[in-house]
C-alpha cells in the first residue's frame, strides 16, 4: 500500500457513503417510498470507489441502469440520488429520469444507461472529442458481465482501439447476467479480460473486492488513455448481494454463496481491516462511519419532505428551446 | 451562381459547415479516402484532414454512440449512416438515447448532431436498401427530421441542421443525387421547419417530401395544362418542427388536399398531416383528403415492380385528375 492516508480515508468514506446509501435506497423500497425499479451495487462497492478515488476533476464517469455507486463515488449528494429514485422534486433530475438514468454533467457523469452496452460507443465518443481537441480527460465506462454478450460492445472495443481512444472500459463481473450465471451464457470463462486479445489490448483480471487494487489499476488505465496509449479494457470479480433489480429474490444462487462473499468477501470490511491493521486508529474510521451515516439520515428526511415535481415540468426540456413543440 | 448536383450539394454544405465551426467532423463508413459510396463526399477529407473526417468500421452502433459522446461533450458530428435502411440496427441511439437525454436529464445533457441517411428507391436494390424511412423518425420526441428535395436545400438544411441545438435526421433520396440545380455562391443557411410552395395554384394542395416533389410538380404541370386543374404543390421539407401554418393556410385556400408519401402505407407521415387537417381544417374541404403512397409492401428490386410500387408521375396524376371530378 502506497497511497497517501489522505487517499485511503477518501476510498473508506466513498465505500461506507455507498454502502449506507444503496443500504437506504433498499429501506425506502420496502417503505414503499421508492417507486419502480432499482438496481443495487450493495457488494461491489470497490469497483466504484477504487476507479472514482483515482480519476481526476473532469474525467467523465459513463454508467448503466445499475449506476447509483458510481454516481455517488463522483461526488453526487445523496440527497439528489435519493430525491430521484422517489421521485421528488429535489432530485438530480427532478423526476425525469429516475433510478436508472442518473446523470449530473457537473460532476462528469455523463449519464446512467438502461440499454445494456449503449454507452460503450457513447464513451467512445467523449473520448474522440478529448482526442481530437487535445483535452486530458479520460472516459470511463461501467458495465456488467452480461454486456460483453450484447453487439454494441463489440462495436465499441473494436471502435476504440483502432482510434485509439482515451477510455478506459471497466467490466464488472458479479458472476450473473441478471438471472443467469454468466458462465451458462458467454463462450470465455472470463467475458471481458478472455477477449480483450480480439480487439488487441492486454486482459486485465482483478480481485473487484479490493478497492486498493482497483485503484492501482484504475491509476495506471487513466496514466496511459491521458498520455496516447489508448484504451484499456479491466474485468473486476466481484459480487452483488441482492437481486438483480427490486423484483428479483435471486433464489437462483447456490447456498452458501452469498454467505462467503458477504462473509470472507466483503469489500468494506477488508478495506477497514487493511486500515486499521496499517495503523488507523479505530476511533477515526468510527467517526467517517457516524458522519456519513448521519449525512444519509439527513438526506432522507430532507427527501421525504421534498414536494413532488410539478405538472408544469412535463413538456419541458424535449427540445433545446425548453419546450416540447413540433410544430408551428 | 452555379449549376450544382444533388451530390456536389452535400460536400459543399459539409464543407462549408467545416470551414466555419473547427466543432463540426464528419464521420461513417468510406466517407473519407473513398468519397463516400454515393460520392457525395469527396476531397473533405483532404481539406479538412484525418483527425475530423474520419473512416469507421462497419459499425453503424459505434457511429452514432461515438457521435452522441462527442456532441454531448462538445462537438457538433455528422455522422453518416450509408443507407437510411441501415438505421434499423442502430435504432436504439435514434429511439433511447439522443432523442431523450435532454429529456431524462432535466436539460443536462445536449446533442447537437446530424445523422445524415441515403434514403428511398428508384435504384432497384430491393427490399433492404430502397425504404423511406423518415416516418420511423418523426415518430419520436425529441428528434428533428428533415428531407430536402434540391441541391439548395442540400446546402442550406444541411447548415440549418448542423448549427440546430438538437439532433437532426437528414434525410437524402439516392435517387435526387444526380439531378441538379441552381445555387448561388457564398454561404447559404436554411431555416428548420419551413415548408415550401413550390408551384402555387388554387384548387388542390399537394403536400410531397424529396423525390415527390419533382414528381408530383410534374404531374401539377399535367393537371394544369391537360385539365386545367391548377394544383399548388408544397415541399414540406421539414416533418419535424412542421409547418402546419403553410399547409393549413394552402388548404384553407384550394379546399382539398392529397399527399405524396414514398413511405409504405401504414403509418407514413402524410397520415399525419391528414390528421391535423382533418383537426383543424375540416370544414375548409371540399372533399376528402386523399393519400397517395407506396402500397404496404416491402419494396421489389426489379425496375418494373419498383416502379409500380413508388408514386410516379402518371399515378399522382391520374389519382388526382379522378379525385377532382375531370
Amino acid at each position: 500500500m502506497n497511497e497517501p492516508e489522505e487517499v485511503r480515508l477518501r476510498i473508506y468514506r466513498i465505500l461506507v457513503e455507498l454502502r449506507e446509501a444503496e443500504q437506504r435506497a433498499y429501506d425506502l423500497f420496502l417503505q414503499n417510498l421508492v417507486k419502480g425499479t432499482s438496481h443495487l451495487s450493495l457488494g461491489q462497492e470497490a469497483v466504484a470507489a477504487g476507479f472514482a478515488a483515482a480519476m481526476e476533476p473532469g474525467d467523465l464517469t459513463f454508467c448503466t441502469y445499475r449506476g447509483h455507486a458510481h454516481t455517488l463515488a463522483r461526488g453526487v449528494p445523496m440527497e439528489k440520488v435519493l430525491g430521484e429514485l422517489m421521485g421528488r422534486d429535489n432530485g438530480l433530475m427532478r423526476g425525469k429520469g429516475g433510478s436508472m438514468h442518473l446523470t449530473s454533467v457537473e460532476h462528469g457523469v455523463m449519464g446512467s444507461y438502461a440499454i445494456v452496452g449503449a454507452h460503450i460507443p457513447i464513451a467512445c465518443g467523449a473520448a474522440w472529442r478529448a482526442q481530437y481537441k487535445g483535452d486530458k480527460d479520460v472516459s470511463v465506462c461501467f458495465f456488467g458481465d452480461g454486456t460483453t454478450n450484447i453487439g454494441a460492445f463489440h462495436e465499441g472495443l473494436n471502435f476504440a482501439s483502432v482510434w485509439k481512444l482515451p477510455v478506459v472500459f471497466v467490466c464488472e463481473n458479479n458472476l450473473y447476467m441478471e438471472y443467469t450465471p454468466i458462465g451458462d451464457v458467454t463462450a470465455v470463462r472470463n467475458p471481458a479480460a478472455g477477449r480483450a486479445s480480439a480487439y488487441g489490448l492486454e486482459p486485465i483480471l482483478l480481485d473487484g473486492q479490493d478497492a486498493d487494487i482497483v485503484y492501482r489499476t484504475a491509476k495506471d488505465a487513466y496514466d496511459k488513455a491521458r498520455s496516447g496509449g489508448g484504451p484499456s479494457l479491466i474485468e473486476c470479480l466481484t459480487y452483488r448481494y441482492s437481486g438483480h433489480s427490486r423484483a428479483d429474490p435471486a433464489k437462483y444462487r447456490p447456498e452458501g454463496e452469498l454467505d462467503h462473499w458477504r462473509g470472507n468477501r466483503d469489500p468494506i470490511r477488508i478495506y477497514r481491516e487493511r486500515l486499521v491493521d496499517g495503523g488507523l486508529s479505530e476511533g477515526m474510521l468510527h467517526e467517517i462511519e457516524a458522519d456519513v451515516r448521519r449525512r444519509v439520515d439527513e438526506a432522507t428526511e430532507r427527501c421525504k419532505a421534498a414536494p413532488m415535481p410539478s405538472e408544469e415540468i412535463l413538456c419541458t426540456d424535449v427540445y433545446a428551446d425548453g419546450g416540447w413543440a413540433w410544430r408551428n | 451562381m452555379a449549376e450544382l448536383t444533388y451530390r456536389d450539394a452535400v460536400a459543399r454544405g459539409i464543407a462549408q459547415e467545416m470551414e466555419r465551426d473547427p466543432d463540426v467532423v464528419f464521420l461513417g463508413e468510406d466517407i473519407a479516402r473513398a468519397g463516400g459510396v454515393f460520392k457525395a463526399t469527396p476531397g473533405l477529407l483532404e481539406k479538412f484532414g484525418p483527425l475530423r473526417v474520419r473512416d469507421t468500421p462497419i459499425s453503424e452502433q459505434a457511429i452514432l454512440g461515438a457521435a452522441m459522446g462527442a456532441a454531448m461533450t462538445g462537438l457538433k458530428p455528422i455522422a453518416e449512416i450509408m443507407f437510411s435502411d441501415f438505421l434499423a440496427v442502430c435504432f436504439d441511439y435514434l429511439a433511447n438515447h439522443f432523442s431523450k437525454s435532454r429529456y431524462m436529464s432535466n436539460g443536462q445533457v445536449k446533442c447537437p448532431l446530424v445523422v445524415r441517411t441515403a434514403n428511398g428507391a428508384g435504384s432497384r436494390f430491393g427490399a433492404q436498401h430502397s425504404q423511406s424511412v423518415e416516418n420511423w423518425c418523426m415518430a419520436i420526441p425529441g428528434l428533428k427530421v428533415v428531407a430536402p428535395s434540391t441541391p439548395l436545400d442540400v446546402i442550406g438544411l444541411l447548415a440549418a441542421a448542423v448549427r440546430d441545438p438538437d439532433p437532426v435526421v437528414f434525410f437524402e433520396h439516392k435517387s435526387l443525387y444526380p439531378t441538379k440545380g441552381e445555387v448561388p455562391d457564398g454561404e447559404i443557411v436554411d431555416q428548420l421547419g419551413v415548408a415550401k410552395i413550390v408551384r402555387p395554384g388554387k384548387d388542390a394542395t399537394i403536400l410531397a417530401l424529396a423525390l415527390m416533389v419533382p414528381r408530383t410538380v410534374a404531374a401539377a404541370d399535367r393537371l394544369s395544362a391537360e385539365h386545367g386543374i391548377d394544383c399548388e404543390v408544397i415541399d414540406v421539407r421539414s416533418l419535424v418542427p412542421l409547418d402546419t401554418k403553410t399547409i393549413l393556410g394552402s388548404v384553407s385556400r384550394t379546399h382539398r388536399v392529397f399527399t405524396v408519401e414514398e413511405n409504405p402505407r401504414l403509418c407514413g407521415w402524410g397520415a399525419e398531416l391528414v390528421s391535423i387537417i382533418a383537426d383543424e381544417a375540416f370544414y375548409d374541404l371540399d372533399g376528402p383528403p386523399v393519400r397517395i403512397t407506396t402500397p404496404h409492401i416491402p419494396l421489389p428490386a426489379a425496375a418494373v415492380l419498383e416502379d409500380c410500387a413508388i408514386p410516379g408521375e402518371a399515378r399522382i396524376f391520374e389519382t388526382i385528375r379522378r379525385s377532382m371530378g375531370s
